[in-house]
């Protein structure tokens, strides 16, 4: 994973809150099996609106969200956090967020930050006011730049450190994997395993078909 | 010490508990995997060299993209043919036990692992889905996972996690007749809203919660999710054991004697402290239905449409006039005048067996109103056979409702069943969010009886609108 010490770009006020995983990516775009170009998909639903921040020429080159409260909840969409990625985003201010979306920015190097309500109205208005301010993140020092307004951040600590020193999760567990195996050891035989697979008979199942439609749709217009 | 249910649970699978701010490593009991959110964490795998650590913990099943029609021909959509092959490749190469549309024990993930006897109290279990809370209804520390996280299960069978607080959210007095498991848990989102679970484990007690059927506790476990919190937990009791019992997976003989003994210690101590506590009088609850576009904005039907100009708090006086943009209602308007143009009865929140015969003790002998069509998608396609075997299918093909194939449909419109731009449904699942339901789509959610109740009249109702609603609730 990439480092992130301190970031410096464009800052974009989303003037929202409550913005789940499904207005970041709604799930047409879910269907892709590759885990990068998802850049089109980000606020698929808003980006055809000319009035959306992203489509204003000043913030399109964005790379810090500056959101409302409770951003990135829902859905555990990891596609969320590569869109915000994919389109060049490198942090996200709240108030609060989603704690899967969370935990999936700090497994791919998107800093979710948490800062006061009173700090983001604040960076909120500079950006208004002044569209292309930058906004800089110190990840280090816990501390957003914006202008004259200096505020600090939280993100717990392990992330933090992740963070900064760019750490794989899966090889950091693995340094663990003797304890991993003495603890199967211990495991009851009561819990489940699901091979061998058992089940009730395999049954053939009908597919249903389309009602034609019409006027005498229903029970008899069954094809 | 004296412990909450989900500390026991938690402290049962500790591999190496964390220092110095670091998380804990828990080992994963049960890891369930479907098409979407699964290929790019087995790339993560090729790319790095990794196998699965533990093929025989892990299970999948297709849902999300499957069609709910013509289930035996090639997918029309290419993208979720793709995704399908691709999982189903995957599950080949890494040799994971896959049940895919067609089979029997194919279906939503949440409906399959409670009804093969996977599930059970006491486990620890995961997947890239953030309704995976449903299988807290058991006393399983359940919740859902990213895309990394499932490629680190899949590679290590164990998690760093940060503990969970908890809350505890008692149920107190008994449901009255009409009322559902579906609207205590609207309850309680519009109580604590969207974000108020957030770092929390809830757990759901008192005396509704106990007198709940395991398919109704897991449609309140399900949507823990929508109120922020990452799992939902309800203590296991006779209920759950008698759930359990005789399941294919469910454990026999000595196991079952000894997994009964330990399972009955999975409690909260009386003594236990939770971080936060919420308190409900069942008895005064009435069908609930969402007027906005999260779940958190929910209302008694009884109730009107609200004015934003009433609402103190800034956010949300915003997002609730946006909501009500959104949705195209007007302020004032009684939730029972609202017309939609769609039922739809499915999801992992409400398509189990049970929510069909409710459904179907409604609309028995009656036809829809012709001003919407109804669709039925039972959850898994177990849950379709059961009802065929019951004749729920002609119940509702009488009725002029749509009967399908199992899966996510709906719910959130990753197939070809959407509503159309302005479209409005009344829907047993679990999420109203903009579009969540096709593009330009308006979502309530309410309950398999109200849904039912909707599809006759036409208008959001409850089974007290109709005219027979003394002889159905007489029988419920």
């Amino acid at each position: 994973m990439e480092k992130f010490t301190t970031h410096t770009g464009i800052g974009v006020p989303l003037r929202r809150s409550n913005v789940d995983t499904d207005q970041i990516i709604p799930a047409v775009y879910l269907k892709r099996v590759t885990r990068t170009g998802f850049e089109d998909a980000l606020f698929a639903a808003w980006r055809g609106n000319p009035e959306f921040v992203l489509n204003q020429p000043a913030y399109a080159a964005g790379s810090v969200l500056v959101a409302g409260s409770d951003f990135g909840t829902g859905s555990s969409r990891e596609h969320a956090v590569w869109a915000l990625k994919d389109y060049g985003f490198r942090a996200v201010l709240s108030t609060r967020f989603g704690d899967i979306f969370r935990g999936n920015s700090g497994k791919q190097g998107l800093l979710a930050a948490q800062l006061a309500q009173e700090d983001i109205e604040l960076i909120w208005k500079v950006l208004e006011e002044n569209p292309g301010t930058e906004v800089t993140v110190d990840l280090e020092k816990k501390l957003v730049t914006c202008a004259d307004i200096v505020a600090p951040f939280q993100v717990d600590d392990y992330t933090r450190w992740r963070l900064l020193e760019g750490l794989d999760d899966i090889g950091l567990t693995l340094q663990h994997e003797a304890e991993i195996t003495v603890f199967e050891t211990r495991r009851e035989s009561w819990r489940p395993t699901t091979l061998p697979a058992k089940h009730l008979p395999s049954v053939h199942i009908e597919a249903a078909r389309p009602v034609v439609p019409g006027p005498a749709a229903g029970t008899a217009a069954l094809v | 010490m004296a412990g909450t249910l989900a500390e026991k649970v938690w402290d049962a699978h500790l591999v190496r508990r964390g220092a110095d701010g670091s998380p804990d490593l828990l080992y994963v009991d049960l890891h369930l995997v479907h098409e979407v959110t699964s290929p790019q964490a087995f790339e993560g795998l090729r790319l790095t060299g990794r196998t699965v650590r533990r093929p025989d913990l892990t299970i999948a099943t297709e849902d999300h993209n499957t069609p709910t029609l013509d289930i035996d021909q090639p997918i029309a959509d290419l993208t979720s043919r793709t995704q399908i092959d691709t999982l189903r490749a995957n599950a080949r190469e890494f040799g994971i036990r896959l049940h895919s549309l067609g089979d029997a024990d194919q279906g939503i993930v949440h409906v399959v692992g409670p009804q093969l006897g996977l599930t059970m109290p006491g486990l620890t279990v995961v997947c890239g889905d953030s309704h995976t809370s449903t299988h807290g209804a058991f006393g399983a520390l359940a919740f859902g996972i990213g895309t990394s996280e499932v490629e680190h299960v899949l590679a290590t069978q164990t998690l760093p996690l940060q503990p969970f607080r908890t809350m505890a959210i008692t149920v107190d007095g008994a449901l009255r007749p009409g009322t559902t498991a579906k609207d205590i848990i609207l309850a309680v989102i519009a109580k604590i809203g969207t974000g108020g679970g957030q770092g929390y484990v809830l757990e759901y007690r008192g005396e509704a919660i106990r007198a709940l059927s395991m398919e109704a506790r897991m449609t309140i476990c399900n949507m823990s999710i929508e109120a922020g919190a990452r799992a939902g937990m309800i203590a296991p009791d006779a209920t759950t054991f008698d759930y359990l019992k005789g399941r294919p997976h469910a454990p026999e003989g000595v196991d079952w004697e000894a997994a009964v003994a330990y399972w009955s210690t999975l409690k909260s101590d009386d003594d236990a402290i939770f971080d936060a506590e919420v308190v409900l009088d069942a008895a005064e609850l009435e069908p609930f239905v969402t007027w906005g576009t999260n779940p958190g904005q929910g209302l008694p039907l009884s109730a009107r449409v609200p004015d934003p100009a009433d609402i103190v708090d800034e956010n949300e006086r915003v997002s609730a006039a946006r909501a009500l943009e959104y949705m195209g209602l007007t302020p004032g308007t009684p939730l029972r005048d609202i017309a939609v143009d769609t039922v739809f009865i499915g999801s992992c929140t409400n398509g189990r067996i049970e929510d069909l015969r409710a459904v179907a003790r409604v609309v028995e002998g009656k036809r829809k109103a012709d001003s919407l069509r109804v669709l039925v998608v039972p959850g898994s396609a177990r849950v379709r056979l059961q009802a065929e075997a019951e004749g729920l299918d002609k119940v509702f093909l009488d009725f002029g409702a749509e009967w399908r194939n199992a899966g996510c449909s709906m719910c959130l419109g990753m197939n070809p069943d959407q509503l159309a731009p302005g479209e409005r449904s009344a829907s047993t699942s679990n999420r109203n969010f903009e579009g969540r339901q096709g593009k330009g789509g308006r979502t309530h959610l309410v309950s398999p009886l109200v849904a039912a109740a909707t599809a006759i009249r036409g208008t959001l109702s409850s089974v007290a609108d109709l005219d027979d609603a003394a002889r159905i609730l007489q029988n419920a």
